[in-house]
């Protein structure tokens, strides 16, 4: 059972949900960008939602399915063809041998994830199949894929591809604000500071990548310029630069660093950040602690009801 | 000490303001007081020079229950465990293809390069955290003379094993990554490989002396590591 890459796409890589357990060495969970589309990906061929998928970015990968399969495409739309048939995505699809799969543009989101009935069979390195680009581990030799790849397929006897109910996913396409928490040394900004920071729309750099999207928009600087001393960063930190433009980190991070830390997504938005595309405008909200962890519950409970039966 | 989140998911415990060793002790005494639970509600932990960032699932536990789980430890007096004794030996070849800023910081500390190579190796030093990538240690004990600002422009690209020295720190670059810290040589040796159980070659904690090797020596260790 295999799955063979024909045209890589702009940035394809496999990820699952992370690789956790070992900041202190210096290596950071990576796993998908948009966690809770690759999880619904799984769940809809049948999946252990950390299974193994291929995650998608801006321009979509062409594929030889070699034996027959099932497969399942969420995230941002991206216009996947099927031996020249569209593809439906969220929803689960019987897949002949032989069969041209291609995956367009993004049109509109960052990210697409691909899932396959039994998960795409790769090592677990420290516990994760996740591909980890600067460590160079992980997925598929820790690289992002390329034209001649043979992906294997773990074995898929038992699973039952599951049906989204109607219009469930309309409530991933939140609009509006990223929200975010105080960040660990927002006291080192003045009230006025921060409140500007959060009245000011951003506009996400051509340099953002997995580790960090760089933010354009009005320069924040702290009350006075001192050192931080290098300490531990949070998925979804807000850092300021001495520029004064923020960096959002994010799965690919750093796992320390040396620039306060303002404001941090919350982890029910995370997602969100990895559908932000290029030239993108973001702004920022603030919520309390409680708050986000209440909305994080209430999304996991959202991801239960979402299934017909 | 004190413990403030740093978002939804996590703690920062933060045990003093300036780098010193009894604070770096207190650091890896949380980190490791913490290890040893095997608390699978906890997921990630993040030392640093003063602070440890303890990233955790809240749902399964919340900042109230982890902010005394971590203060209820700290204050109990925990320590790092007896790796104390042990001191690893890193050979690195001080030539100046190695260390294109040797010149840079023997000019900067008005010492000759042979007095900075027998300064940088002569001292013992403390692993006071991992960070940044996979597998950089972040070492504390260089001696003072050799403090040295960083590159105004990093290098794009630099050679894994490198060793460089940014401020009062000194450290090994792991892997090819852009980087701005001033190079004064490289060991052969592999600093990071995920496939090992033990996957960094160094851990927090750790000490560590580096021993000048020539460029022969340097070419026969690479062959082997």
């Amino acid at each position: 059972m295999t799955i063979r890459v024909v045209k890589p796409g702009l940035f394809t890589t496999l990820q699952d949900r992370g690789r956790y357990g070992y900041a202190h060495l210096g290596i950071s969970p990576a796993g998908a960008a948009d966690a809770l589309s690759l999880r619904i990906a799984n769940l809809l061929v049948g999946n252990d939602e950390n299974a193994p998928a291929l995650e998608m970015t801006l321009l979509g990968a062409t594929l030889k399915v070699d034996d027959a399969a099932v497969i399942a495409v969420c995230g941002a739309n991206c216009e996947c063809k099927l031996g020249g048939e569209r593809l439906t995505a969220n929803m689960a699809v019987k897949v002949a041998a032989g069969s041209v799969l291609q995956c367009g543009s993004t049109t509109d989101g960052a990210r697409c994830y691909l899932a396959v009935q039994g998960g795409f069979d790769v090592p677990l390195v420290m516990g994760s199949a996740s591909t980890d680009i600067r460590g160079r581990f992980g997925g598929v030799e820790g690289r992002r894929l390329q034209a001649g790849d043979v992906l294997g397929i773990g074995a898929a006897s038992g699973l039952r591809p599951r049906r989204l109910r109607a219009g469930e996913l309309e409530a991933l396409h939140r609009e509006g604000p990223i929200r975010v928490t105080r960040g660990a040394q927002h006291d080192w900004f003045s009230f006025e500071t921060y409140a500007r920071f959060l009245a000011t729309p951003y506009t996400v750099s051509e340099q953002s990548d997995r580790a960090g999207l760089r933010l354009k928009g009005e320069a924040i600087t702290p009350r006075e310029q001192k050192q931080l001393l290098t300490d531990g960063i949070p998925l979804g930190a807000i850092q300021v630069p001495q520029d004064g433009q923020p960096i959002l980190l994010f799965v690919d991070q750093q796992t320390t660093g040396g620039y306060p830390k303002i404001a941090n997504v919350i982890a029910a938005d995370v997602h969100r950040v990895g559908q932000l595309r290029p030239r993108d405008e973001v702004r920022f909200t603030e919520v309390s602690i409680a708050e986000a962890v209440d909305e994080l519950r209430a999304q996991e409970r959202w991801l239960k009801t979402i299934w017909q039966d | 000490m004190k413990i403030i989140p740093a978002s939804d998911s996590s703690l920062m415990v933060t045990f003093g303001d300036a780098i010193s060793s009894e604070t770096s002790e207190q650091v890896l005494g949380l980190f490791h007081a913490l290890q040893v639970r095997k608390d699978n509600r906890i997921r990630n932990l993040h030392p640093g020079y003063t602070s440890l960032l303890v990233d955790f699932d809240p749902l399964a536990v919340s900042h109230e229950e982890v902010a005394v789980i971590a203060g209820s430890l700290a204050r109990g007096g925990t320590s790092a465990p007896e790796n104390l004794s042990e001191v690893v030996e890193l050979p690195v070849c001080y030539d100046a293809e190695f260390g294109p800023d040797l010149a840079d910081v023997a000019a900067h500390t008005g010492v000759s390069t042979e007095e900075v190579i027998r300064l940088h190796s002569g001292a013992t030093y403390r692993v006071c955290f991992l960070g940044f990538t996979a597998g950089f240690a972040y070492l504390g004990g260089m001696p003072e003379v050799l403090q040295m600002p960083r590159l105004a422009t990093p290098r794009r690209t630099v050679a894994p094993g490198s060793v460089g020295i940014a401020g009062r720190q000194t450290g090994i670059y792991p892997a090819e990554t852009p980087g701005g810290w001033r190079l004064i040589g490289r060991t052969p040796l592999r600093m990071f490989d995920p496939r090992s159980l033990q996957p960094t070659r160094l851990q927090a904690g750790d000490r560590v002396r580096f021993l000048a090797v020539d460029r022969a020596q340097f070419e026969r260790l690479r062959e082997h590591a």
